[in-house]
């Protein structure tokens, strides 16, 4: 393998990992350990928000088997990766500035705290942390292999050593800089997504001869590639538009994302991320996945969906340059679990041990926590990751949707509507759940649309029905 | 504004601007779905292409963007309201 490739990832790793050395110093001297650690002491301006939202979403999919995809399915598939424009302005603008005044007003570090004040339901602490455990570590042990599979293919190293490299750079500056350290690297991590993407893009320009040229060999090997409908017209306008509900409307619902709403500094920081969440998700999802269909011009015949990036990478560019726009994916995955990490992390400390089994632990005590169980879950999923028991991939196909269908309406609903009350949304977490996993299980995409759709309908309906016959919410207006 | 028993004013404004975003969804989703499944229900012989694409994808995906993009730059710009966060935010 040539270093010239590997020499811009290892530039990009030192960065990532100064950035961790320097929120560290923040970690010691805050004057709350847990604010600071779990939410960066709610600091970020708008361009750290905007970019941590967009690059904690944007995942190994949006760069890898995102564009594997539009290769075969054509410029359809680009079409449906434009429903994620939304997330840019939707999430902040309905979360918006009420859910950062009751997070501040309620002292919420975690969406579960949050979630706690609002409906003082145990069992609705219960089930979300829970929920958050058991689906985002195995998402994150996904994105873990994904990770690790990459450098594998890029330097040459086995799975074991690209794994253990992988695991290490993200586990040192997620434990020792917290919050702070993953908002940071998000924004690093961003501006290398972004910018891989715009050179990416006109290298697979010129390397085409041109969008002209471009279009009209895939229009000269399938008319279809250029429809709507997909390389075989089996992509049905109903089934795309289902899309809007999972990757547009329904993130407001994960965790993840909506953590990130309540950790900005005041209103300014909230209008100048809404512009600039726009404009990176727009430029990341058309890029990247136009950028996988004109490779299919360019590159033809590559089988592995995964692959097609690394490989028009590789093939059109001189090796160093591969080497920075590779650094792309590998900060789309790290910027992604960093997150999860943090949050899963958050969930075992704040949200079970302190809420359930010692709620006046110390400081110096959580802070230590903190540091174990942050380090100890990412050794954990280190394991898996070595090995992947076939749970984990089976949890990991529910853990997007499925979190969606739990989170969004307590979420939404406890913002917006005075009724709602912990048993509601109990109820609906509970329905969104078995729901979904009931449905992908035995009826995926029923009725042709994506299989979140219906847990999603399902949840608000039990959630209106039963917060109205338990009768008047406790929700008491301060 | 002192201390108010119904709603706090910043509410008001934060349910303002949620339904704003809910405005724009829906938006974004009818120029999405109209310029791609108007123009490019044909059949792709008979395809319009602007600067190489074809027009369904170049009007959906590329103008819908850039439209999003001014669309919330303006509505955030003319229509969002600074608002203090913490508790006591209204007496300052």
């Amino acid at each position: 393998m040539n270093m010239s490739v590997i020499w811009p990832l290892v530039v990009f790793l030192v960065i990532i990992f100064l950035v961790g050395v320097y929120a560290s110093r923040h970690v010691q001297s805050s004057s709350s350990f847990i604010q600071e650690y779990f939410l960066g002491s709610r600091e970020l301006g708008g361009f750290i928000l905007a970019m941590t939202m967009a690059a904690t979403y944007g995942s190994a999919s949006s760069f890898l088997s995102g564009p594997g995809a539009a290769y075969n399915y054509g410029l359809s598939w680009v079409l449906l990766a434009m429903s994620q424009v939304a997330t840019g302005y939707f999430v902040l603008m309905i979360l918006g500035k009420k859910f950062a005044i009751m997070a501040r007003k309620y002292q919420a570090v975690t969406l579960v705290d949050f979630l706690f004040a609002r409906y003082k339901n145990e069992f609705v602490v219960v089930l979300a942390a829970l929920s958050i455990i058991i689906f985002l570590f195995s998402a994150m042990a996904a994105q873990w292999i994904g990770g690790a599979r990459l450098v594998e293919s890029l330097t040459g190293l086995s799975y074991t050593t690209a794994l253990i490299l992988f695991a290490s750079s993200v586990l040192v500056y997620v434990v020792i800089g917290g919050f702070r350290a993953v908002a940071i690297t998000d924004m690093v991590q961003g501006l290398v997504m972004v910018a891989g993407t715009v050179v990416l893009f006109i290298a697979a320009l010129k390397a085409g001869g041109g969008m002209e040229n471009i279009m009209r060999t895939l229009g000269a090997e399938n008319p279809n590639l250029l429809s709507p409908y997909g390389n075989d017209r089996s992509l049905t306008p109903l089934y795309l538009s289902s899309f809007w509900i999972l990757v547009g409307i329904g993130v407001v619902g994960l965790p993840q994302v909506a953590v990130r709403a309540m950790s900005y500094k005041n209103a300014k920081a909230m209008h100048r991320a809404l512009i600039i969440g726009t404009v990176v998700v727009g430029v990341i999802m058309l890029g990247m996945h136009l950028i996988g269909v004109m490779a299919r011009a360019i590159i033809p015949g590559v089988t592995v969906g995964d692959k097609v990036m690394p490989e028009l990478a590789m093939t059109i560019m001189p090796d160093w340059l591969a080497g920075i726009v590779l650094a792309a994916p590998m900060a789309a995955i790290m910027s992604t679990v960093d997150s999860l990490l943090l949050l899963v992390s958050s969930a075992v400390v704040k949200d079970l041990y302190l809420h359930f089994i010692n709620k006046k632990a110390e400081e110096k005590q959580v802070k230590k926590l903190s540091f174990i169980v942050t380090a100890v879950i990412g050794v954990i999923v280190f394991i898996v990751a070595l090995q992947p028991p076939d749970l984990i991939i089976w949890l990991n196909l529910f853990s997007f949707g499925g979190l969606e269908a739990v989170f969004i309406w307590p979420v939404v609903l406890g913002l917006y509507w005075q009724r709602a009350n912990g048993t509601g949304a109990a109820s609906a977490m509970i329905m969104g759940m078995i729901s979904y996993i009931l449905l992908s299980t035995f009826y995926p995409n029923a009725f042709g649309m994506h299989t979140v759709v219906l847990p999603i309908l399902l949840s608000l309906i039990t959630f209106v029905a039963v917060s109205l016959f338990t009768g008047r919410s406790k929700w008491k207006q301060a | 504004m002192k201390k108010e028993k119904q709603e706090d004013s910043r509410f008001i404004i934060a349910k303002k601007e949620a339904w704003i975003g809910i405005l724009l969804v829906i938006f974004n989703f009818i120029w999405w779905y109209g310029f791609a499944y108007g123009l490019g229900s044909g059949p792709v012989e008979k395809y319009r292409f602007i600067f190489g694409l074809p027009a369904w994808f170049f009007y959906s995906c590329i103008v819908g963007l850039i439209v999003m993009i001014l669309l919330v730059v303006f509505t955030v710009t003319f229509f969002f309201k600074e608002v203090p966060f913490d508790e006591e935010g209204e007496n300052r």
